[in-house]
């Protein structure tokens, strides 16, 4: 097994004149029970390339740097250190060798100041003032400007970041892996990330670039590798690609390419949204600006996106999990709702399936009898018990069996917990439990994630079955695959904004990656932001 | 060769059951000990600690009068808990339900009725409430950390009572020692057989049986369960923990304050400045010895009171500080915490390390 795959890339970036790797992963599996998450992944940096690793949400990214970085034991497989074969065993292994990783969420202490919050990072600190004076000339040297002494509490998000890689930094890796670096980043903020990452390329220190923004990885990266599905499936370089044949890549061209759709006769306007805004409620969440949406009875809506563009900000103004700005911001069944919380939602005929299974849609440690309950409080405590709140278990336990019986959920025992169900058997459960109640609007984020075949098989099935008995469907998902087998209009949700809805059949996976790249704002005709994209390559 | 913990599927019914026996008896051995190592015997130590109290009736009476305000307590906070909402100062609600109760004797010292009884367990309750509702209104409103502000609260409560029987609510005719009047007659608890034996047992048994319906059978238990397990799924269902903070917090406080006015009302007869020997804290303890079930805590509570009778009988038999009380009730905290592990892990002996790769250095 050789690591030649990756000379289409290599070959080009800084560090071809180096003799060797820096790093090289080799036939690296990863299996978590029965699913695999990295299927004899090949992976190999040089010294001073700049190298983007590209995927969609779940495609094993995080899974594979979590090997690199000693967080996680390879099932199979090999990892080299400059030509040396090395066993990873913890992150302190993994400094010692000489990587860094700068993480999408930080790990810092506001209440301590930068220096300190260093300090706790580096094992033997016996000058403050020394390492406070480092702290100054390190992130002076590379363009992050820092003041040791101020309190994290007051610094902004990319301020924190640079604390963040000067902890790295002054360590001195031979590596860095950075994961989703601009996620948080202002525009100008990133650019000035972009100078510090080429600096340190053009030392001879390597990066591992992580990003969703494909732009970003076209202007900085060297060298990439393309993940789907835990398996490598090209490796270019990024700077002969457009961002639309990347997002190709990553999502697969070779599945739907177009496939007309018979348009199924519209009904009555089950789900209306109009303008929603929504404030973000902490730093890493997204905004919803002016989000207008409509679902009519019969037909199926799919929202596609890169993770963290507003997909659960929106499920959650549906759901009532959060209340809009102005009742007419939700409409369903023609009743504003927008003030309502989720149980009065319910009782409209609406129906809500949260992305995260455990611990959202369904409680873990409660058995699934209990976990029917959770979404029909009104119906079990019936009307002669209603009076003392007593809850008829004994219907909760025929609802659950019924559930298990019509979604083919397979459980090891007649009333298992939740968390004792397999992901595809727990997502068919708690997909069921709402279909059950023969919603006449459903709303449902991500419906197959880490789902196995058969079981995403069946929830899709279900879900047409839906639409088709006259409900309005409204689905979220990042799975493109998903969304061309099963949408009859697709829209695209890009940093809190939502794309008009286009038939299925006028949209190419191509239309999809521009707009998910960040050819956003409802009113931009796609056609012409194809066209300014393809003009001169750049995202804005 | 190493010991693991591996996570199980489910969690273990028969260690939920298993892991407080365990635990008492790990605190056993860990008394005896201790015992030894301060020179005594440990096998006798043990007997006048743990045996002792169930070898008479008088001290099997004293061991329910002693459990009572521990039941009260631990079934409210056994709730609040399960609800993820942390009252850590029931012996505050328990002084300020106290206080508030004595307002009757004190201020209609000559009203006698059935009524009056009624009236201090009722204003018991309500200054309980109000102690508890501090903490679950700042927590909502403000965000404030509810372990620290119910905690802090309970020294205000108890430098109140102080200033209270040493000024204000002093009994004029009690020769200036820092006490309020006597309660009589119908300002008391009825008694069972002329002994200590009170009311207030019956009060504490029905809370519990209550509390125990409720969390088993009842839309509201169930609302407690899900925002304390999951409280995003809790969200999603549509409950609010805002409220639930509220209602926990008043609930738990209301007991407590009844368990205060119950305490003042019978073995103790009176205000005084030591009106407690920290049942609110011990019943954090009997709360999860018990499983944070209610009748779990009623168990619970009868095995923290034998404790009390002990370090007692101890500290008169042996000569041993009363506080080796609290230090058993401390230990066996301690490994009631510890042997939860078990209801979610098992114990795995591996005998080498994990598998290395050829390319292990």
């Amino acid at each position: 097994m050789t690591a030649s795959g990756t000379a289409a890339g290599g070959a080009k970036g800084e560090g071809a004149s180096a003799p060797g790797f820096l790093v090289e992963a080799r036939g690296v599996v990863k299996r978590f029970g029965a699913f695999t998450a990295n299927d004899h992944v090949d992976l190999a940096i040089r010294p001073g390339e700049i190298h983007a690793l590209l995927g969609e949400n779940g495609a094993g990214k995080s899974t594979l740097v979590k090997m690199l970085y000693g967080s996680l034991q390879p099932t199979a497989g090999r990892i080299f250190w400059k030509g040396e074969p090395v066993v990873v065993t913890d992150p302190a292994e993994a400094r010692r060798l000489g990587i860094g990783m700068v993480f999408q969420h930080f790990s810092l202490f506001e209440a301590l100041t930068v220096t300190e919050n260093i300090a706790l990072a580096l094992s033997n600190v016996s000058d403050m003032n020394a390492l406070a004076a480092r702290i100054a000339a390190v992130s002076k040297d590379y363009g992050l400007p820092l003041e040791p002494r101020a309190t994290v509490a007051d610094l902004s998000v990319g301020e924190r970041q640079r604390i963040e890689i000067v902890r790295c930094l002054l360590q001195e890796p031979k590596l860095l892996i950075m994961d989703e670096p601009t996620a948080v980043l202002t525009p100008q903020e990133a650019d000035q990330l972009f100078l510090t990452l080429e600096r340190l390329a053009s030392e001879g220190c390597a990066v591992l670039y992580i990003s969703h923004r494909l732009e970003e990885v076209k202007r900085l990266c060297h060298a990439s590798t393309i993940l789907r599905h835990g398996k490598v499936v090209a490796r270019v370089d990024p700077k002969q690609e457009t961002a639309a044949s990347l997002a190709r890549l990553m999502v697969g061209a070779d599945v739907h390419a177009i496939r007309p759709k018979h348009a199924r006769v519209a009904g009555p306007t089950r789900l209306y949204v109009d303008q929603l805004d929504l404030p973000a409620n902490g730093p890493f969440a997204v905004a919803l600006d002016q989000v207008s949406l409509e679902v009519r009875a019969g037909e199926i809506l799919a929202i596609a996106g890169v993770a963290g563009n507003g997909q659960s900000e929106l499920f959650d103004a549906l759901s009532g999990e959060r209340h809009a700005d102005h009742p007419g911001a939700v409409v369903i069944d023609d009743t504003p709702c927008g003030h309502l919380g989720v149980g009065a939602r319910r009782e409209l005929g609406a129906a809500f399936v949260p992305e995260e299974r455990l611990g959202h849609g369904a409680v873990p440690a409660f058995r699934l009898s209990e976990n029917v309950v959770l979404t029909r409080d009104t119906i079990f405590a019936d009307a002669a018990r209603r009076l003392l709140g007593f809850l008829d278990f004994g219907r909760a336990d025929q609802t659950a069996e019924r559930v298990s019986q019509a979604y083919d959920v397979r459980k090891s025992r007649p009333d298992p917990e939740a968390r004792s169900l397999s992901g595809g058997n727990l997502q068919k459960f708690v997909v069921g439990r709402e279909l059950d109640r023969k919603p006449r609007v459903l709303v449902v984020n991500q419906p197959t994630w880490g789902v196995d075949a058969g079981a995403a098989a069946l929830i899709r099935q279900a879900l047409v079955d839906l639409a088709a008995d006259g409900a309005g469907v409204l689905v979220i998902s990042q799975d493109l695959d998903e969304i061309f087998e099963i949408a009859d209009r697709i829209a695209v949700i890009s940093r809190g904004c939502l794309s008009p809805g286009y038939d299925a059949h006028v949209m190419t996976l191509e239309k999809v990656g521009l707009l998910m790249g960040g050819a956003h704002g409802g009113s931009e005709a796609i056609e012409g932001a194809l066209k300014l994209r393809e003009a001169d390559g750049r995202a804005y | 060769m190493r010991i693991e913990l591996e996570k199980r599927p489910e969690r273990s019914a028969t260690m939920a059951w298993a892991s407080p026996l365990i635990a008492v008896l790990a605190t056993v051995v860990t008394g005896g000990l201790i015992f030894a190592a301060i020179g005594k015997p440990p096998l006798t130590a043990l007997w006048i600690f743990f045996l002792e109290p169930f070898s008479s009736l008088w001290s099997l009476e004293e061991l329910v009068v002693k459990a009572t305000p521990l039941i009260l307590i631990g079934v409210g906070l056994s709730v609040a808990y399960r609800a993820n909402v942390w009252n850590i100062g029931a012996e505050g609600q328990f002084t300020f339900g106290a206080l508030m109760g004595a307002i009757v004797p004190i201020f209609f010292n000559s009203w006698q009725s059935p009524l009056t009884l009624v009236a201090m367990l009722a204003l018991g309750v309500l200054g309980g409430m109000i102690w508890a509702a501090i903490p679950a209104l700042l927590k909502i409103k403000a965000g404030a950390n509810e372990i620290l502000v119910s905690l802090m609260l309970v020294y205000v409560a108890q430098l109140l009572l102080d200033w209270l029987v040493r000024g204000p609510w002093r009994d004029p005719k009690g020769y200036n020692f820092p006490k309020s009047v006597g309660f009589e007659d119908w300002q008391t608890m009825p008694v069972f057989g002329g002994g200590r034996l009170n009311l207030g047992i019956v009060l504490a048994l029905v809370a519990a049986a209550a509390l125990a319906i409720l969390m088993r059978r009842t839309m509201k238990g169930f609302e407690v369960r899900v925002l304390g397990e999951a409280p995003r799924a809790g969200r999603f269902a549509g409950f609010s923990s805002d409220r639930m903070t509220l209602f926990v917090f008043l609930l738990s406080g209301g007991l407590a304050g009844l368990a205060g006015i119950v305490e003042v009302a019978s073995t103790v007869g009176q205000l005084q400045p030591n009106i407690s020997p920290g049942y609110g804290f011990t019943a954090i303890i009997v709360a999860f010895l018990g499983r944070l079930d209610p009748i779990g805590v009623v168990v619970a509570a009868l095995m923290l009171a034998v404790s009390y009778l002990g370090g007692e009988a101890a500290q008169v038999a042996l000569g041993i500080s009363d506080k080796a009380a609290r230090v058993f009730q401390g230990v066996l905290l301690f490994w009631v915490l510890a042997c939860d592990t078990l209801i979610y892990y098992r114990l795995r002996i591996v005998r080498t390390a994990p598998v290395a790769e050829e390319g292990a250095r």
